[in-house]
């Protein structure tokens, strides 16, 4: 079995559509990935922003998020399928499931840190690193 | 790589300890009276806050380093450390890309 990987799909349709028109293109999108064996694990509407620059002639769009879990078969699938979709104005892949990992790691070894210093009970160091924090805190 | 983000709290200690010793006033001739605390920190406020992943989607935040002509805000002026540094012009480019954010003009 290949590994799983997760992905953040954002991309904007061109607001010129009907609302049907999305509806229809969302669900489309996301057959493509289920019958490639991906799964959809949050699809977030973000509704319609002005872009920070003009893509083709538009000026604004319909921003749409998908999380998407697969192998990357499904992702190289609905992006070619965005590509050839004129009413998908721009598309970003990106994986997110390494960098997640990466931040748990962080966190547990800050987490394991604090714990192995309280246990040390030097108190005086932890007071002078709390009265550091907050002087930077309050100097922002 | 990971090492330096592993070992940022020291890193962060060390420089600080620098600052306020080592080179006094040296940093800039409009320091004043009193010297050692007028100076500017640098401090990587990312470290600070505990921030283990900086998100494109979050345009907010990416605004505020990419001042007037969008390019993105430098190192020694944002006092990000190297880490944070690289995930913060990541994600800046990864929401120019979707037009979230400004390529830089000129
Ligand atoms: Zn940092």
């Amino acid at each position: 079995m290949a590994t799983q990987r997760i992905y953040e799909v954002m991309f904007i349709v061109d607001t010129s559509v009907t609302d049907d028109d999305i509806t229809r293109l969302n669900e489309n999108l996301q057959q493509i990935i289920k019958d490639q064996g991906g799964s959809i694990t949050k699809v977030e509407n973000m509704g319609r922003r002005q872009l920070a620059y003009p893509i083709g002639r538009k000026t604004d769009g319909f921003y749409v998020l998908f999380e998407v879990e697969g192998t990357g078969r499904e992702i190289a699938e609905l992006e070619r399928r965005m590509r050839v979709n004129d009413q998908v104005l721009r598309y970003i892949t990106v994986r997110v499931d390494e960098d997640r990992q990466r931040a748990e790691k962080f966190k547990a070894k800050r987490a394991r840190k604090a714990t192995r210093r309280a246990s040390r009970g030097s108190t005086a160091s932890s007071s002078r690193r709390e009265a550091k924090e907050t002087s930077s805190a309050s100097e922002e | 790589m990971s090492r330096d983000y592993d070992d940022r709290d020291s890193i962060f200690e060390v420089e600080e300890e620098i600052e306020r010793g080592g080179r006094g006033g040296g940093g800039g001739g409009r320091g004043g009276p009193g010297g050692r605390r007028m100076h500017r920190r640098k401090i990587c406020r990312f470290c600070i806050e505990k921030v283990d992943l900086i998100d494109f989607k979050d345009v907010k935040l990416l605004q505020s380093y990419i001042p007037e002509r969008g390019k993105i805000l430098p190192r020694r002026i944002s006092g990000a450390c190297a880490t944070h540094q690289r995930m913060l012009s990541e994600a800046i480019k990864r929401a120019r890309n979707i037009a979230l954010l400004p390529y830089a003009t000129d």
